[in-house]
């Protein structure tokens, strides 16, 4: 019963978008750590991704909403910064996911998601949003987004 | 004040300031990637504030992280007095950052080592963002140092104006030192040679001369600024004074 609330709450958390790049979950992103049960209450942990990501607040936010329209109340959010966030718990199948949307995904090497040339450049190290930098491919000659690897 | 609170406090309001003065960048950079840059990094760093001001305010429990950063006066701000220098031109400000984060680094690698779980947790995160900054502000260094007579000339100036502001950074008090023995804080005597190998073998690369430690200034412990810092707080600070209520 009790593990069954527990999985239904991560298939909801799974439905939340990450607020940025929506064709990926706040799960797929690895920002949930945790669904536990302690003393009646459920208690999802949280880690940021980075440290002043304005979207660290918005996300928290839809799923308070999102768990309140599922009926689920009793549930308080937790932040933990221990391990701290890194890409390398995204999976294979969210790495793919971000490439299909056009943003070269993190891995050891940064690969045009269009052509997928290698042959790059920087643009700036810095993006529109904290987690990602600009490039472009000297290829096709496409500007994109790298979601940087930390 | 409990000594942890106020130990947290200087760490906290140092990432506070420099994230204030960053962000006046935004909409003013040189170049779009910069003015992105310079706010994305402001950003980072106001995370980091907020998540070492929320953690004092826990310890507290009778004051909200939002208290402490839009409610104490300027006597009641522990941050490095480099921190609330103006950002003058573009290599002034490289420069300020340039020796923050090289500086910030090495703190927080030591304080990831802290017997305090939340102390050392918030750092082992922030210095994979200090790295980033790093590289940015010591890459534009290099730049600017290795660049045009001009630039080179703008930059070295930026250096020598700034230099006297490094000397809080070694500093350690009573409190400090009680931090230190009981394994929470860090013993900033233990990073003065690391810092000079970074700066110094940047300074090599960015072919400007490091300056003379002359006077440092100094107080930023007990409460002393520059009256820069009363404009900063009479900005950051004006609307949950006027409109306490205010919610956002």
């Amino acid at each position: 019963m009790q593990n069954g609330k527990i999985n239904k709450i991560w298939s909801i958390l799974g439905s939340v978008p990450d607020p940025e790049i929506p064709v990926i979950s706040v799960v797929e992103l690895g920002v949930i750590r945790d669904v536990e049960l302690i003393e009646n209450q459920y208690v999802i942990s949280v880690t940021p991704t980075y440290s002043g990501c304005p979207a660290v607040k918005t996300f928290q936010d839809d799923i308070k909403t999102q768990l309140k329209v599922n009926d689920i109340h009793n549930f308080k959010i937790d932040i933990v910064y221990k391990p701290a966030w890194t890409t390398d718990w995204m999976t294979k199948e969210t790495k793919e996911k971000l490439k299909k949307y056009g943003i070269s995904p993190p891995g050891k090497t940064v690969q045009c998601p269009q052509c997928d040339s290698k042959n790059i450049e920087l643009i700036s190290e810095f993006g529109a949003t904290a987690c990602k930098s600009m490039h472009k491919c000297v290829e096709c000659l496409e500007p994109f987004e790298h979601f940087k690897c930390i | 004040m409990l000594d942890l609170e106020k130990y947290i406090l200087r760490i906290a309001d140092s990432a506070l300031i420099i994230s204030h003065r960053l962000s006046e960048w935004c909409s003013k950079g040189p170049t779009l990637e910069e003015d992105i840059a310079l706010s994305n990094i402001s950003l980072d760093l106001l995370g980091q504030a907020n998540s070492l001001l929320e953690y004092c305010a826990s310890i507290n429990g009778k004051i909200s992280a939002d208290d402490l950063a839009f409610k104490r006066n300027k006597k009641e701000f522990y941050n490095f007095q480099i921190c609330e220098l103006e950002n003058g031109h573009f290599g002034d400000t490289i420069i300020r950052q340039f020796l923050f984060d090289s500086y910030t680094l090495l703190f927080f690698q030591k304080l990831s080592e802290s017997k305090d779980e939340t102390l050392s947790a918030i750092a082992t995160k922030s210095i994979k963002e200090i790295k980033y900054h790093l590289r940015h502000s010591s890459n534009w260094v290099i730049r600017l140092g290795d660049g045009t007579s001009l630039s080179k000339e703008k930059i070295q100036n930026s250096l020598n104006n700034i230099w006297k502001f490094t000397g809080e950074f070694f500093e350690m008090d009573e409190l400090d030192k009680k931090m230190v023995k009981n394994n929470i804080g860090v013993d900033v005597y233990q990073l003065k040679n690391e810092w000079n190998n970074i700066i110094n073998a940047t300074f090599e690369r960015a072919k400007i001369q490091r300056p003379d430690d002359s006077v440092m200034i100094t107080g930023s412990k007990k409460g002393v600024h520059t009256e820069l810092l009363e404009k900063i707080l009479s900005e950051m600070q004006y609307l949950p004074r006027a409109y306490p209520d205010a919610k956002w």
